[in-house]
């Protein structure tokens, strides 16, 4: 019976995390292009409004999601066209927009606060499901779920292993050689901040119409998702395979501080939720740390063998972001 | 592949960069072009490059007019241009790089592209590793990458722009030879360049501009002192040299130990007196930066003893070193040295000792019209930093060093220098030595270091040679050395 509860437990941490997954490999995408997209947070609870509204009033979750995505590329057009048309500060314009959106999103929303709407149905995959433990912790989800790990799996294939992904990479990395070696550098980096804004704008209806379905205003929970998929997507190298195992650590911290919270009494509850944050930070720390002067200071007195092992750990550790992440382009 | 440039103008606002220029390169030839900085030579590659298009004039490739649309089309059409800073991505993997920009299929051939460039590298004896990251390369691998690279896309006509700088006396061997190779094949090479050494030993032809003209052009053998004429409109003094005086010893390192995160240096002992000039000799990355970063404080020393004017500073800050005399001046000028945004006048008065809380605007003007006129800068005193060619940087940089100083480590003191500057750099660096300081510099160019040293220390691999005599010791002995050749073990 136990091990019943923790299965489906960490099958739920899958379940609950698909928001933030897709809001990192959206984020993750734009970045690798050389766009920094800060208007997410706004952005997912935007979509997460329009994707149940659309939804509620069609009873169609395709359309719901499919609003969804399009509110997240419309979003990001809007980031595209200020920071490479008009070359205007992306974390300047992203700021303002995340503020707009979830202004907007409280605003437009209002009349559909607390209504019962539909919801994305569980669907145990056959045979898969019936696997011991790999079963009850992947596949008795629901179909967004599902495709948060074919995202995660076609991401990653993309950037890492595919011709156009190798020039994503390079665009990203320094525009002037990518541009030298044939690629249209603003298309592309229009084309990838689009995509990668859909791609996040599946987290909306995700939360709303699956995770936690209906629109419950500032009262969502889901106010603060997309500056930490920010955050995952730093910890994650840019990498959509460590961006979700940031996510799910995350998702998994959340469960934890539930789950913790009857057998630690004495630590007020508010403790235990709000302690995925700084764990986070504390993570993003550790991550980055083998590039500060003062530990390369410090490594370089310590005695050989310890100082050999933690070079290359923290070096494994560290990942560097796009070199021309909030750069623009221009061919001279 | 032939190249035919004709009646080639452009214009940047005012200034006319290109003017009328007509060059007929035939194929299999190397073609040097020879110029000053500001000279004209990039705009003219990079015209021909595709990053730019003329204002008039045609280029034809083996008798075809083609229009150069970008510098995809350029390679395209054959021409490859390897850049000073070769334009490739430094935090990724070798094989990625030279697959990057390849046609194809969605799913590259990881193995087969390995295997072609394996073929390429045993061509021209070259030695990568597929898999290891560019940014752990020297600057001589990356071009050597970057040859490869363009070859197998189907270049026919190389353009290089300022290829041997930064390059060990090794690699640029390779290089030479490589481009050597090509003739065979007729591809055609054009060799930009502000060195005459390297162009005389070199190039089959020579072209030289001046002030966006076409000024001379001239065959196998070369007349350097013709050619030196046709660059600057007059003739350039060489610097001369000074005896070493052995009076007071500035600095010195007794069993000193330094570890970076490649390479480990063992109980150096080292002294330097006043007035001296030591050059370090030896590839890049062989220790060099270390040993100079060490002797500023900028890396802190694991074993031994540091004295800056007998006193002991082991282990103190930069800060320290900068209040006893030593200042150090990097090979990243803009990036390390000078604050880009800046201008120049706000650097003097950055420089100065801070009084009051508001800027006096007023002296900074003062003090940045004066320098300006003592060091000869081409800017004003308005001028951001950033848009100062790298000679004017230096100079700058060399305006900015206080008075008076016991040591002025440098690395690359006229890395990417034209003929004037390195001139006009080291007299100043020389007279900085009449007043008392001492010099060590690092340079990856030998003659530089015979010319001006009094004694040369060569590095390789953390290690470190006794010291030469410059006057005594010559290209080929200090050659052998870099290239590992006569270490004892």
């Amino acid at each position: 019976m136990e091990t019943a509860l923790i299965l489906t437990g960490l099958g739920s941490v899958f379940f609950a995390s698909a928001p933030i997954v897709f809001a990192v490999i959206g984020e993750t995408i734009a970045e690798r292009a050389g766009v920094i997209n800060l208007s997410i947070n706004g952005m997912i609870l935007l979509s997460a409004m329009g994707g149940f509204v659309v939804s509620f009033q069609t009873g169609s979750l395709f359309a719901g999601f499919l609003t969804g995505a399009l509110i997240g590329a419309l979003v990001a057009f809007i980031v595209a066209f200020s920071s490479i048309t008009l070359k205007q500060s992306q974390v300047a314009v992203g700021f303002v927009l995340a503020l707009t959106c979830r202004d907007l999103a409280y605003f437009l929303g209002n009349d559909y606060m607390g209504k019962g709407g539909p919801r994305l149905p569980a669907w145990d995959l056959p045979v898969l499901s019936d696997i011991p433990i790999v079963g009850p912790i992947f596949f008795h989800q629901d179909l967004i779920t599902y495709i948060s790990f074919l995202m995660i799996f076609l991401s990653w294939m993309w950037i890492f292993r595919t011709r156009p992904g190798l020039m994503l990479q390079g665009i990203g990395e320094r525009p002037a050689s990518a541009y030298v070696r044939g690629a249209n550098v603003n298309l592309m980096r229009y084309a990838y901040t689009v995509l990668g804004g859909a791609i996040a704008g599946l987290a909306g209806p995700a939360y709303s119409l699956s995770v936690k379905a209906g629109w419950n205003g500032t009262i969502s929970g889901l106010d603060g998702f997309g500056w930490i998929a920010l955050a995952i997507t730093i910890f994650g190298g840019w990498n959509p395979l460590r961006g979700a195992f940031g996510a799910y650590l995350f998702g998994l911290l959340q469960w934890l501080g539930l789950v913790l919270q009857p057998s630690l009494p004495n630590v007020p509850s508010q403790v235990l939720q709000v302690a995925p944050f700084p764990l986070m930070i504390l993570t993003l720390f550790l991550v980055n740390i083998g590039s500060t002067e003062w530990v390369e200071r410090t490594l370089a007195a310590m005695p050989e063998s310890s100082r050999r092992f933690l070079t290359r750990a923290l070096r494994a550790l560290r990942a560097s972001p796009p070199a021309s992440l909030g750069v623009p382009f221009e061919r001279e | 592949m032939k190249v035919e440039l004709r009646g080639i103008h452009k214009y940047f606002g005012v200034n006319h960069a290109n003017d009328d220029i007509t060059l007929t390169i035939p194929s299999g030839t190397i073609q040097g072009i020879l110029g000053e900085n500001g000279a004209g030579k990039s705009t003219l590659m990079k015209i021909l490059s595709g990053f730019i298009h003329a204002d008039s004039g045609e280029v034809l490739l083996d008798g075809k007019p083609v229009v150069i649309e970008s510098p995809a089309v350029a390679i395209h059409d054959g021409i490859g241009m390897l850049h000073q800073d070769p334009l490739d991505f430094p935090p990724m993997r070798v094989i990625d790089n030279f697959m990057l920009g390849q046609k194809g299929g969605l799913f590259p051939n990881r193995v087969r592209a390995a295997r072609d460039l394996r073929r390429l590298q045993k061509e021209f004896d070259f030695d990568i590793d597929p898999e290891n990251y560019v940014d752990s390369l020297t600057v001589g691998e990356r071009q050597q990458l970057e040859i490869m690279r363009l070859l197998y896309l189907g270049a026919r006509v190389f353009i290089l722009d300022e290829p041997t700088t930064g390059i060990s006396a090794a690699q640029k061997d390779k290089l030479f030879e490589t481009l050597k190779k090509f003739r065979e094949q007729a591809i055609t090479v054009i060799f930009v360049s502000h060195k005459l050494e390297d162009v005389e030993k070199l190039c089959d032809q020579v072209a030289v501009l001046r002030q966006g003209k076409l000024v001379g052009a001239m065959d196998k053998p070369f007349d350097q002192k013709k050619l030196v004429e046709m660059m600057f409109g007059k003739e350039v003094p060489l610097g001369t040299k000074q005896t070493a005086c052995q009076d007071r010893t500035v600095l010195n390192l007794d069993h000193v130990s330094i570890e970076g995160m490649r390479l480990k240096m063992k109980d150096i002992d080292f002294h330097i007196c006043e007035g001296e000039v030591v050059g370090l000799a030896g590839m890049e990355g062989s220790g060099q930066d270390l040993f100079l970063r060490a002797c500023a404080g900028l890396i802190r020393t694991v074993g031994g003893v540091v004295k800056v004017n007998d006193r002991d500073l082991t282990g103190k800050s930069y800060h320290t070193y900068k209040k006893h005399g030593v200042e150090f001046l990097p090979a990243a000028r803009l990036e390390q040295a000078l604050a880009p945004g800046l201008t120049l006048a706000e650097h003097f008065i950055l420089a100065e000792k801070q009084t009051g809380v508001f800027i006096n605007h007023e002296r900074g003007r003062r003090l940045a019209e004066e320098r300006i006129k003592t060091f000869n800068i081409k800017g004003a005193p308005v001028s951001p930093v950033e848009s100062l060619s790298g000679g004017n940087q230096q100079r700058t940089l060399l305006s900015l060093l206080r008075h008076p100083l016991s040591l002025v480590l440098v690395e690359h003191p006229t890395r990417g220098l034209d003929i004037e500057s390195v001139v006009y750099i080291w007299g100043k660096l020389k007279e900085r030595c009449k007043q008392g300081a001492a010099i060590v510099f690092m340079s990856s160019d030998l003659d530089e270091i015979l010319q001006y040293s009094d004694r040369v220390l060569v590095f390789y691999n953390g290690r470190i040679s006794h010291p030469f005599d410059a006057n005594k010791t010559n290209v080929q002995q200090l050659g052998e050395l870099i290239g590992g050749k006569g270490w004892d073990e």
